[in-house]
């Protein structure tokens, strides 16, 4: 009973941790990457605090709302944001064992980010302008070519560990880490890689610091948002890639991770979280530096390579399991 | 200064067989220029042709009470457009054209308010009567439009593009432009000609020396002002110099528009670089100041080494753009325009030259001539052309550049030397976004009666829509880029 209430004060304690360290952080990450690619580019680039400040700014900041705009433009950030912290309270970032471990399925931490992403979709269609409707109906085509990839690679890893469960399938690769060298591992890792890059928004599929309307993607999609609203969307979608990139590291590089129930354990995890995330973050900055916006019908034919990556993945799993 | 110029009085019934003969004879229509004489209108149609360089000019004159002229719209298009302008400004309605809408003139200014004739008035309040642009609608299961400006996102002049759309793919794009119309040829009317210059080199801020020097050998073509020869090689670098910094920037901003942003950083510091040798030479980053009446003026010359530099910079940083597979596979085969295109529309400048089309005033009315110079052309006409285009004309004007370096000792030149003035002149440059033509007049007492001034871009838009045929909509950006062409040359 002790050791019940003890493993719950424990979880709960994980999950709000977790959930502190990707609202701070992942704006920070973002921070950090807009450094890399200023630097890369000659400009010394603002304070890695920047994408926090401005969100702190938009927080403070009025709210202006489309002429014949419907409740969905409202509503859409607070969906994605409350779908984002749902799914980082429940993946084992830091730890294995954080609240509603046992519910963490990949498939439900998967359809979570894409109820997010629908959120936002419906809400560039809400004011009816060419430009949000443009930037949900690219948005909606990345993610009906970046779903199956993404479904069928996170099948690949669930054949290999025995269980759709993250937690499990990370402390099962600890425990077999011959697992991550395995042809399966590798090949899900590319795919779910560059399902990551489009569904974050990152080049060669969006530009996130482009200005121009017409090439836009997510941009797109929150152009009629401000003040609040938009600081809600920024703060929500900083935090979708912080947990994105998380939950790479620790599919594919595990080790750090808490499995106790220990304070230092936890303290670690968070540590080799940070460090994990960063590093994935710099990889993805410094492909972004030295690679171009791919043309927008080219995107389907990436996103296909990892669809064809996920089948082999799943493949060799079935063949070698 | 034109070499050989002539002119011919025509009635209007004979105007249409000799623009005809004209053409066939592969002259070039540079201007259609209205001119009020207060007791009627006189038109002029500035044909030209080289090398040898060399100018015909038709002229017509038509009576105020009925102001009508055989339409040469069926011969060029460039002539339709030319013609709805002086409708537009003049009144002047010319008969038989197909497409007689105001060109400039938004819908809010006055009717019948011609704002370049004398006995105009004072401009009547413009009035805004809310009815929608009459844009063509394209109709069909899908297809939708998206409206984009005239205020955009970026650093962007004001423009309103319309585009007719299929999932992705552009159908029709009409861009409704002048909303930058500062009357920038009424401003010339009356002012002393020092004065016009300042108007002249501030019509578009980037082609300060392309403006400044088509306007100044058109007055200097009307005042009879022989300029020495080592003035021109002057004057000629400073061109290039123009060419140079501008071609230098837009091959940065290409690779931005594909989001190579590492290719773009580089551009700039080039150009910063090339901003701050022109404020050593001239005294002002965008080259302003250096040219006047029969004058040229420079605080020092570049020397070889500098530019050397830049090219060595320059390649690198090409280097660096194609070695980016992406980017290649952005530029290659986007926007096509093709050469039949070009050629009806009458483009200019890389634009064509990248289309297959051989237009360089450089070559046709040059007025200094240099070794480093050759007819560049690329013959694909897509956006990867139009980047070959600008990389090796910015190599050109380097070299060329560091030809006329080693023609000239002095670097003050002031020519006052006077020939029998004609009080009217043409003036033709080759500036980096194309050939200029500025047509001015002076009246008794040496004051501007007149200045038509012809922007390259004026001819260069309807080519940015013709080439979006089969191109998408993300693609628009890179494309209209690849055209980099001026609102405020175009709007005046």
């Amino acid at each position: 009973m002790i050791l019940a209430a003890t493993s719950l004060v424990y979880s709960i304690g994980t999950s709000l941790l977790q959930l502190v360290l990707l609202t701070l952080g992942a704006p920070v990450l973002l921070g950090v990457m807009d450094k890399l690619r200023a630097r890369a580019e000659g400009r010394r680039g603002a304070s890695v605090l920047q994408p926090l400040r401005d969100i702190r700014k938009l927080m403070s900041k009025q709210r202006l709302r489309a002429h014949f705009s419907s409740a969905v433009l409202p509503v859409a950030p607070i969906v994605l944001l409350v779908a984002t912290v749902v799914a980082i309270a429940i993946a084992p970032l830091a730890s294995t064992q954080p609240l509603l471990a046992p519910s963490a399925d990949i498939y439900v931490i998967v359809y979570l980010l894409l109820t997010g992403s629908i959120a936002l979709a419906l809400a560039g269609l809400d004011a009816g302008t060419a430009f949000g409707g443009m930037g949900s109906s690219r948005a909606m085509t990345i993610s009906a070519l970046a779903e199956p990839a993404l479904l069928v690679a996170v099948l690949a890893l669930s054949i290999q560990a025995g269980t759709s469960n993250v937690p499990t399938i990370i402390s099962r690769t600890l425990a077999n880490p011959t697992m991550l060298s395995s042809p399966t591992r590798l090949l899900a890792l590319v795919a779910i890689l560059i399902v990551v890059i489009a569904e974050t928004g990152r080049i060669p599929v969006d530009n996130p610091s482009t200005h121009l309307e017409l090439t836009m993607i997510h941009e797109a999609m929150i152009l009629e948002y401000s003040g609040a609203d938009l600081g809600l969307v920024s703060i929500a979608s900083a935090m979708r890639l912080g947990l994105l990139f998380a939950l790479v590291a620790n599919l594919f590089v595990p080790w750090g991770i808490a499995t106790d129930t220990s304070i230092g354990g936890l303290a670690m995890g968070v540590v080799w979280l940070a460090v994990k995330t960063s590093v994935i973050g710099v990889g993805v900055s410094f492909m972004e530096v030295h690679r171009a916006k791919l043309r927008l019908f080219r995107v389907p034919e990436l996103l296909a390579g990892g669809f064809v990556l996920s089948i082999l993945a799943v493949v060799t799993g079935l063949v070698t399991r | 200064m034109i070499k050989t110029r002539t002119a011919v009085e025509l009635s209007a019934h004979d105007l249409h067989f000799n623009a005809e003969r004209l053409f066939e004879a592969g002259y070039t229509l540079a201007a259609i220029t209205a001119h009020d004489d207060d007791d009627e209108l006189r038109v002029v149609y500035s044909f030209i042709i080289g090398p040898p360089d060399e100018c015909h000019e038709l002229i017509v004159r038509v009576s105020k009470d009925d102001p009508t002229l055989p339409s040469l719209s069926d011969l060029s298009f460039p002539a339709s457009r030319f013609e709805r302008e002086i409708h537009d400004f003049f009144g002047i309605v010319p008969v038989g054209h197909r497409f007689l809408r105001p060109l400039a003139l938004h819908q809010h200014w006055p009717v019948d308010w011609r704002a370049l004739r004398h006995d105009s008035g004072p401009m009547p309040p413009m009035r805004d009567d809310a009815a929608p642009y009459p844009f063509v609608e394209v109709q069909g299961s899908g297809v939708y439009e998206i409206p984009v400006g005239p205020i955009h996102a970026g650093l962007i002049e004001p423009g309103h593009f319309r585009f007719s759309v299929v999932g992705e793919t552009i159908l029709k794009m009409t861009a409704r432009l002048w909303y930058v119309h500062r009357g920038i040829e009424r401003l010339f009317e009356g002012t002393a000609p020092a004065q016009g210059l300042m108007i002249a080199e501030r019509i578009s801020g980037d082609t300060a020396v392309g403006h400044s020097l088509a306007f100044v050998m058109a007055l200097e073509d009307a005042m009879g002002i022989e300029v020495q020869v080592e003035s021109k090689v002057v004057r000629a670098l400073l061109l290039e110099l123009e060419r140079l910094y501008n071609h230098v920037g837009d091959i940065g901003a290409m690779c931005n528009d594909v989001g190579f942003g590492v290719a773009q950083a580089r551009a700039m510091i080039i150009r910063e670089g090339l901003l701050r040798l022109n404020e050593s030479v001239t005294g002002h980053r965008l080259l302003r100041g250096s040219i006047g009446l029969g004058t040229s003026h420079v605080r020092r010359l570049p020397s070889s080494e500098e530019l050397d530099q830049v090219a060595q910079e320059l390649d690198d940083l090409v280097g660096l753009a194609l070695s980016n597979t992406v980017l290649v596979d952005r530029f290659e085969g986007t926007a096509v325009l093709h050469a039949d295109d070009a050629r009806q529309l009458g483009t200019l400048g890389p634009a064509a030259r990248a289309s297959g089309c051989g237009v360089d005033a450089r070559a046709a009315h040059g007025f200094v001539e240099s070794p480093a110079f050759r007819l560049l052309v690329q013959s694909r006409g897509d956006v990867m052309a139009r980047f070959i285009q600008r990389v090796e004309e910015a190599r050109m004007s380097i070299s060329m550049i560091q030809d006329f370096l080693r023609r000239v000792d002095r670097l003050s030149h002031e020519s006052r030397e006077r020939v029998d003035p004609s009080r009217e002149g043409l003036g033709i440059v080759e500036g980096w976004r194309g050939m200029i033509v500025h047509r001015v007049e002076i009246d008794v007492s040496g004051a501007l009666s007149r200045c038509h001034v012809v922007d390259p871009s004026f001819h260069n838009w309807p080519a940015v829509a013709v080439s979006l045929a089969d191109t998408i909509v993300p693609d628009f950006p890179l494309a209209n880029k690849s055209f980099n062409l001026s609102y405020a040359g175009n709007d005046l």
